[in-house]
């Protein structure tokens, strides 16, 4: 029987770290920025009911509005269209034990930092596993760019020809789900997809065939140079939305001291 | 005489701010005629219907022929200014504070005599031209000017009162992501303004004549983004104090109509905009602005609005995109009484399609961004709250007025 008050005791004593990957909700941080004609993604509001005020004498509270991929957030499959029929696809139906899973962090912020539409290869996870071990089962691959460390513009680093930010190649998704059943994947960016992934083939990889295949993604995540490459634990259960294809979440990691 | 308006002095910080002083009493239904033809810049007297007699002040009844057709119409707006008053001592506290104040009385070359305020340049004996203008707290107010056009120093303090003229004056643009608001700037910029603050909205985001934007000498670039309340109370608590005149340019076009918008997600987005947004304006801005109407020569005096003429009558082509102006509009007739107390004026300019990416598709004539914006410094030079630029807005002024429905219909065929 595992032990939980021994888990409790160890976050209580500073064993267990908790590090929190989340940014701040806050309505200056950037969104998906698509073609102005199409649906935009709501960026994030707060509108005050009452601060100890006429509106309410003794309490402080606000309305929020946002879209779903707003912020720090979860992708559930059937945010894209590959994943629209599976079962359980949505955040609300998603089996709640698969937001709590073991975590690996691919370390590319070096050659993200010399190339910013940088990808992910197959060889990279590959020299990555000679160092560290095979990629678990049921883990979330985060890929760690440093990304999160940029000033806004440069962080959704917009060009004429689109957005210039790194992510996985399309071989790289096909390999992590196919040959290592991936539970996800996460990345520091707007998305988790690279900038320029509408021109892949197919378009947008770790989003078509990562939810295609029931996986989930995480973008927007922060702090993962806190990370050990393997060992981490995390936390990450999405808002219960009926029919939700996503969720701002709050993303807490588990790492031993 | 007119004496050339040179640069304020900064203000002393000791010193009370001078607040506005209502100016006269309520008016009577028939003098309204003069407030909506002041609004809209056009000079109307009553005229009989019968006699065809020109009369002033507004009345109910001819004092002619005593009959009761007496209706608006646009007259001969000269006339020869017979008799000069000068004001040194008044029991109304708006005149004290202005004193010496000239009026006289103008024999109108249509009939009336009339009392009218005196532009520096104007005297005795001499030809005028009269125009209406609004007042501080809104009301119509006759106001002589010399008889030819290139005779009107713009920086007379007569019209100083009755105008919004942005020379010397601080203004706000809220939006410089798109050309009417980067028009905008260079209009105010010609016209003198001493310092230009302009809005913008996510700034991870570029946009095309960014660069040029923020080169420009006089103006400074500001976070702003009127979908975001805190984004508009940060800014209004850093500059609010130091705007004298705001023009919204913010702006949210895309075509369709109710039905097939597949949702509200896109209507939102235009009134969270449009109508939220100059409401969230309004609240960081307005009350400080409405302190500081009377604050000398460079007061706050004007929140200007840039509306779709399709507020008036809804365009389904453009049908969520109407009714988000419509709303914009109707924030903005509540928005003029409050801040009328204020001396701030809420001058709405109302143009047709503008020659942008937005109305690509829809045929000329349309509106060019420079053209609008120049517009836009006219009419704050002017004394009106309702303007109408371009061929599209007027023809729709004219067809609004000549019979509603049938816009209605033909809007919508």
């Amino acid at each position: 029987m595992t032990d939980l008050l021994a888990f409790a005791a160890g976050i209580a004593s500073g064993a267990i770290r908790v590090i929190d990957l989340t940014h701040t909700l806050a309505p200056e941080f950037p969104v998906i920025a698509l073609p102005p004609e199409l649906g935009q993604c709501a960026p994030f509001r707060m509108e005050t009911v009452s601060r100890y005020d006429a509106k309410g004498p003794a309490w402080y509270w606000n309305h929020l509005s946002m879209n779903e991929h707003t912020g720090t957030h979860f992708d559930a499959p059937v945010h894209w269209i590959s994943g629209r029929d599976l079962a359980d696809n949505a955040v609300d139906t998603i089996p709640v034990e698969r937001f709590i899973a073991p975590a690996v962090v691919i370390d590319c912020s070096a050659a993200a930092s010399a190339d910013p539409d940088f990808l992910l290869r197959v060889e990279d996870i590959l020299a990555w596993e000679a160092e560290h071990g095979r990629i678990a089962a049921g883990s979330w691959c985060l890929l760690r760019t440093d990304w999160s460390k940029r000033a806004a513009r440069d962080y959704a680093n917009l060009r004429d020809d689109g957005a210039h930010t790194p992510g996985p190649s399309v071989e790289a998704v096909r390999f992590l789900v196919e040959e290592r059943d991936v539970l996800g994947f996460g990345t520091e960016t707007i998305g988790t997809d690279a900038g320029q992934a509408h021109l892949f083939n197919p378009p947008f990889p770790a989003h078509f065939t990562m939810h295609g295949k029931g996986r989930y993604g995480l973008q927007c995540l922060t702090n993962l140079d806190l990370l050990p490459a393997t060992g981490a634990v995390l936390f990450a259960a999405p808002l219960k939305i009926r029919d939700g294809s996503g969720s701002p979440l709050r993303v807490l990691a588990l790492v031993s001291a | 005489m007119t004496e050339q308006l040179s640069r304020p002095t900064r203000r002393n910080p000791l010193a009370r701010t001078r607040l506005p002083v209502p100016l006269g009493g309520p008016r009577s239904r028939a003098a309204q005629g003069l407030t909506q033809a002041a609004a809209e810049g056009v000079f109307r007297l009553q005229v009989c219907t019968v006699c065809r007699a020109a009369t002033y002040p507004p009345r109910d009844v001819c004092p002619r022929c005593l009959s009761g057709e007496l209706v608006f119409e646009a007259c001969d707006p000269y006339g020869v200014l017979v008799a000069e008053t000068r004001i040194d001592i008044s029991g109304e506290a708006h005149f004290r504070e202005r004193a010496p104040w000239r009026i006289g009385s103008v024999r109108m070359d249509c009939g009336p005599m009339v009392v009218a305020h005196l532009h520096g340049g104007v005297a005795q004996g001499q030809r005028v031209r009269m125009t209406l203008m609004l007042d501080k707290t809104g009301g119509a107010a006759m106001v002589a000017l010399p008889a030819t056009y290139g005779d009107v120093p713009p920086d007379d303090r007569v019209l100083r009162e009755f105008t919004c003229d942005p020379k010397f004056r601080r203004v706000l643009v809220t939006d410089g992501r798109g050309s009417l608001g980067q028009a905008m700037v260079t209009a105010l910029r010609e016209a003198g303004a001493a310092e230009i603050f302009v809005g913008v909205a996510d700034g991870w985001k570029p946009f095309g004549g960014e660069a040029a934007l923020r080169a420009q000498a006089g103006v400074s670039p500001v976070v702003l983004d009127l979908t975001d309340t805190q984004s508009v109370m940060e800014c209004a608590s850093q500059i609010g104090g130091r705007v004298d005149i705001i023009v919204n340019t913010a702006e949210h076009v895309r075509a369709g109509g109710v039905m097939a918008a597949q949702g509200v997600s896109e209507a939102r987005a235009a009134l969270e905009l449009r109508s939220l947004g100059l409401m969230r304006l309004a609240q960081g801005f307005g009350p400080i602005m409405r302190m500081r109407g009377a604050d000398g020569v460079d007061s706050a005096c004007a929140l200007v609005n840039v509306l779709a003429v399709h507020a008036l009558m809804n365009w389904p082509e453009f049908g969520v995109a109407s009714a988000a102006e419509a709303a914009a509009l109707s924030m903005s007739q509540c928005l003029r009484a409050e801040f009328r107390g204020g001396g701030i004026r809420v001058l709405n300019v109302f143009a047709g399609p503008q020659d942008t990416e937005w109305f690509q598709t829809v045929p000329a004539p349309k509106v060019a961004p420079m053209v609008l914006a120049r517009a836009v410094v006219a009419a704050l030079r002017g004394g009106g709250e309702d303007c109408f630029v371009g061929d599209v807005a007027e023809d729709y002024r004219a067809r609004l007025a000549a019979n509603a429905k049938a816009l209605e219909r033909e809007l919508g065929a």
